[in-house]
């Protein structure tokens, strides 16, 4: 069965029933989102299901000819990463259409129009993590950008344009860097046996080590802009701060997953020397990017860009994972990919609701929430502590693997980013206590409580957090062979741990 | 003395001559049908021969000839699909040439005089275009497949005098117009003389005007290399100026500006297919073997031409300058599949000029549509909040802009990547790089103009979008059907252009 290319049309099938509806049926077109949104989910996790865990080899694989002269294909093929992502991304959508139900009414333009972004966005998200043609890839990548900007600038908030413009300056520019690579690994691959763009094919290709390491960086900026790490970083907060809730949902735990997916599937396997080379320096990127992006979460007042800066943090975290270069950093990052989206939209869900009562996303507008609003301020409480990694939270066990994969190989790394989770404490605990405990802050004393449509919203994604957190096996089996997969792929082998003894 | 007959292969010379034709129907109908009869009768003369032409090109796809007209012209398949694109814009931009709004009532007339109110209310018209028009695209399809210096320079001028013509015939601003007019024509007048200097030597060179002659030279390493050398130059720069490339591009903006927008249309993309159609065939097959000489100086060329097209098109405030600085960055583009000298860069030229050819005069044709009472609003500020006025327009025009932007699923993107692969393939490296760069650069200020569109709030002053004429809208919707289709599957022209692509020497 041709799961991938199903999964891709189920969306676009969705949109062109939008685009039949007539205009002024608002509420059709959400419906219909939200339907078409719930049966790709449903179809995802049908296909998971049949998913064989202990292969590490590319699963559902399809391949159809595009434009033959370039020998490129439309190819698709999941391996235990690319099935995790993508069936992340298929239980948000529902999620943020849900939660996010009327979202689209402060736009410029109508809300069919939100639905289709939203959709066709889903088709891309899927085939983005999907694609193992390289050619794919990109143009899915760079294409993506597109229904993102439109989101965010013509139903976001505040100085929506420019963040915007923001936003699609800083991609398209890490993009065009990234094809300046593929076009070298496109013309390599013709005098080594034939132009193509196939993964596996381009994973064996003989260059020089200055090539390789010229074109890794060609890779790895786009993909560092996109997950962000400092020192690229900068748009992330302006767009988070303007764009929707469900939006930001996207972008943050979507979207930037393409980044740390990026480094794995493309970096790591097209240039696994030159990802050696380049390691160090990542990792400390990585390590600032852990204590900045916490320093700064806890200097901000605005909620949004609080979350935003959370997630720098945590991109820091999953980048350590990923170039430590053992089987538990790889998936404990993977995992953690898997958790950071689920905790980041349950707090930019919670957050959005909080901001739409109150009128205001500034902190200290907020406060004595636990007594007018216990549901939303419990929720809250929990995505708080989710990002924040306690013991028992799903995010725990992600941040422990990248901890102690980090740790066997680069201890200092590792004991510096410890304090990230001291940090971490610190941007969640006070914001957490200052909207939701104390007195009640004049002007929120009649602040409505979730209702019925948001509680369903929100409870997936709780469920999520709590039940990874007591029990995460059945993703770590989905997972751990893909990891070991790729750590094998490059050359290493775990370090074995030396007794305390010693 | 005895003179023999020239022996000429008609059937292969067919689509010129049916334009030729054509324009000379065009004439006669100029002078003897009836003022209110003129229009329409010029119009369907010209589509109708436009269509026999391309279905008359269509028909000898297969053929290749080097003996066509004892020499002159060569017909081989790259010949074949550049004529093919020159038709094809030909056809869509006639379709906006008929809009009679945007021409002069009577060209000959003072601006101001009395004489040219007279003309404007008795409805006079110049449908002298249309026969002009026939003419440049004669003169256009013969410049790809000249395969000597002599028939290269008449073809040149046979497509350049009537564009000097008619870049003056706006209908408003009449004196921007024919200042336009004027420094096209001096300026062109000045480059032809440059190009028929480097002609001189390169027969000096070879003692042949011939382009096989001249690759013989070449070849056999006889001759003179300063001559060479210096003809090289001269013909370089000839050819520069039509497709303006820095430095020699300084008419581009204001011409573009002045001229009535649909002729800027037509002239932007029919011109540069031709222009760019003659360059490939004389660097691959004539200057192929002294390609050492001349790729580093063409490279910077393409380096600068990109970059400063790209930079000083984020200055502009005025949309048809700001594509004219666009379509220097393109020919910096296209300097790179000129330059790569391989299959893969032939191929790819091709397909990036029509695909560019069709998204400009799509892009002209939405520029044609934004009017306030004294004519069309090219002023950017303007534009501000059209795609809340009407969105339809403004999202075509998005999709041209990121056509032009290379964006993935836009033709623009196969043909970025087409051509900057061929390029990286034969080691223009330095040239794919700044290629990038400057992509990045002129995304900036595509996507601003969407910014511009679409996330600003419209100011009232008059600025109201026509509802397109049929011709105008079938135009617009061809062109996008074509960016988007050879974006998203663009496999059946690249097989296409593989199979025919293919020089005759």
């Amino acid at each position: 069965m041709i799961w991938l290319t199903f999964l891709m049309l189920l969306p676009i099938i969705g949109t062109a029933v939008i685009v039949a509806l007539p205009k002024a049926n608002e509420t059709l077109a959400k419906q219909v989102a939200l339907a078409t949104t719930l049966i790709v989910m449903v179809s995802t996790i049908a296909m998971a299901v049949s998913f064989q865990r202990d292969n590490v080899e590319l699963q559902f694989v399809e391949k159809y000819a595009w434009i033959p002269s370039f020998g490129i294909n439309f190819a698709l093929g999941i391996d235990g990463l690319a099935l995790v992502l993508i069936l992340m991304s298929t239980i948000l959508a529902p999620v943020v259409v849900l939660a996010g139900w009327n979202e689209a009414h402060g736009g410029r333009w109508s809300v069919k129009t939100f639905y289709i972004l939203i959709l066709v966005l889903e088709t891309m998200i899927i085939g983005v993590f999907a694609a193992t043609d390289v050619f794919l890839f990109y143009v899915i990548f760079e294409a993506m950008l597109i229904p993102v900007y439109f989101l965010i600038g013509g139903y976001g908030t505040g100085n929506r344009s420019a963040a915007a413009v923001k936003f699609l300056i800083y991609s398209l520019f890490g993009g065009l860097l990234m094809l300046a690579s593929i076009i070298a690994l496109y013309v390599m691959s013709g005098t080594q046996g034939g132009h193509t763009f196939d993964l596996a094919t381009l994973s064996h290709l003989q260059m020089s080590r200055m090539t390789q390491n010229l074109l890794f960086l060609g890779f790895f900026i786009a993909f560092a802009i996109k997950a962000p790490l400092w020192p690229l970083h900068t748009w992330l907060p302006d767009a988070a701060e303007s764009a929707t809730p469900g939006t930001s949902v996207l972008l943050l735990g979507v979207l930037d997953k393409v980044g740390t997916f990026g480094m794995i599937r493309y970096c790591l396997t097209l240039f696994p020397d030159a990802s050696k080379t380049f390691t160090p320096m990542i990792l400390v990127l990585a390590v600032i990017s852990i204590v900045y992006g916490a320093i700064l979460a806890i200097g901000q007042r605005d909620l949004k860009r609080l979350i935003a800066f959370t997630s720098i943090s945590h991109f820091g975290f999953i980048t350590m994972g990923i170039f430590a270069m053992t089987s538990q950093g790889h998936s404990g990052a993977t995992l953690y990919m898997f958790n950071h989206g689920f905790s980041t939209a349950a707090l930019f869900l919670v957050g959005g609701w909080m901001i739409s009562r109150r009128g205001s996303s500034t902190i200290a507008d907020f406060g004595g929430l636990q007594r007018v609003t216990p549901v939303m301020a419990w929720m809250f409480f929990l995505a708080g502590m989710s990002s924040l990694a306690l013991p028992g939270l799903s995010s725990f066990v992600s941040e422990f693997l990248v901890l102690v994969g980090t740790f066997t190989r680069y201890p200092v790394h590792a004991i510096i980013a410890t304090f990230g989770i001291v940090l971490a404490a610190l941007y969640i605990l006070i914001p957490v206590q200052k909207a939701l405990h104390g007195p009640t802050t004049p002007g929120n004393e009649n602040l409505s409580d979730l209702n019925l449509r948001e509680k369903i919203a929100i409870a997936p994604v709780i469920a999520i957090i709590l039940v990874l957190g007591f029990y995460p096996a059945p993703l770590l089996k989905v997972i751990n062979p893909a990891a070991t997969h790729v750590i094998a792929h490059m050359g290493f082998s775990d370090p074995v741990p030396t007794s305390g003894s010693k | 003395m005895t003179f023999s007959a020239p022996i000429l292969n008609y059937t292969l010379l067919s689509p010129i001559l049916i334009l030729l034709g054509g324009a000379l129907i065009g004439v006669l109908v100029e002078a003897f049908v009836s003022k209110a009869l003129r229009p329409i009768t010029q119009l369907s003369i010209t589509v109708g021969t436009l269509v026999l032409s391309l279905a008359q090109v269509w028909r000898i796809r297969h053929e290749g000839s080097t003996t066509a007209a004892m020499g002159s012209v060569v017909i081989d398949g790259p010949g074949i699909l550049l004529q093919a694109s020159i038709l094809i814009i030909a056809i869509i931009s006639v379709f906006l040439i008929a809009d009679t709004d945007h021409f002069t009532a009577l060209a000959a007339s003072l601006p101001g005089s009395d004489e040219e109110r007279h003309a404007v209310q008795t409805g006079n018209q110049v449908t002298e275009v249309y026969p002009l028009t026939l003419f440049a695209i004669s003169g256009m399809m013969l410049f790809p497949i000249s395969s000597d210096l002599i028939t290269l320079f008449v073809a040149l001028e046979m497509l350049s005098l009537p564009l000097y013509l008619m870049a003056g015939l706006s209908r408003r601003r009449r004196l921007a117009s024919q200042e336009a007019a004027l420094k096209y024509f001096l300026l062109g007048a000045f480059s032809s003389a440059f190009f028929l200097f480097g002609m001189a030597y390169l027969y000096g060179f070879s003692g042949s005007v011939t382009f096989a002659g001249i690759r013989e030279s070449i070849v056999g390493g006889s001759g003179n290399d300063v001559l060479l050398l210096i003809g090289m130059a001269f013909v370089s720069i000839g050819l520069l100026f039509k497709v303006g490339a820095v430095p020699f591009h300084a008419w581009s903006p204001d011409v573009y500006q002045g001229a009535p927008t649909p002729v800027t249309g037509f002239m932007a993309a029919a011109t540069k297919v031709a222009a760019f159609g003659a360059m490939l065939r004389i660097y691959y097959t004539v200057f192929a073997n002294a390609q050492w000489s001349w790729t580093p100086l063409l490279s910077a060329v393409a380096i600068i031409t990109m970059l400063f097209g790209s930079l000083v098109a984020i200055a502009q405030r005025d949309v048809k300058r700001m594509l004219a600085y666009s379509s220097i960055a393109h020919a910096g583009f296209l300097l790179a599949g000129v330059i790569a000298l391989n299959k893969a860069g032939l191929d790819a030229s091709i397909f990036y000029l029509f695909a560019y050819g069709i998204a400009t005069v799509g892009a002209f044709a939405i520029v044609t549509l934004v009017r306030d009472s004294g004519g069309e609003v090219t002023d950017l500020n303007r534009w501000k909040g059209l795609g809340k006025r009407s969105p339809w327009v403004a999202a075509a025009f998005a999709v041209f802009l990121l056509a032009f932007a290379g964006i993935p699923l836009t033709s623009g993107f196969i043909g970025k990547f087409s051509i900057f692969s061929a390029a990286y393939e034969s080691g223009a490296k330095g040239v794919v790089i700044a290629g990038v760069l400057s992509s990045a650069i002129a995304a900036f200020f595509y996507i601003r103009v969407i910014v511009l569109m679409f996330f600003t709030d419209p100011i009232q002053d008059g600025t109201s979008v026509e509802i397109p004429s049929i011709l105008t809208r079938s135009a617009i919707i061809f062109s996008i059907v074509v960016t988007i289709a050879l974006g998203v599957y663009p496999a059946p022209l690249l097989n296409v252009i593989t199979n025919l692509a293919t020089f005759i020497r």
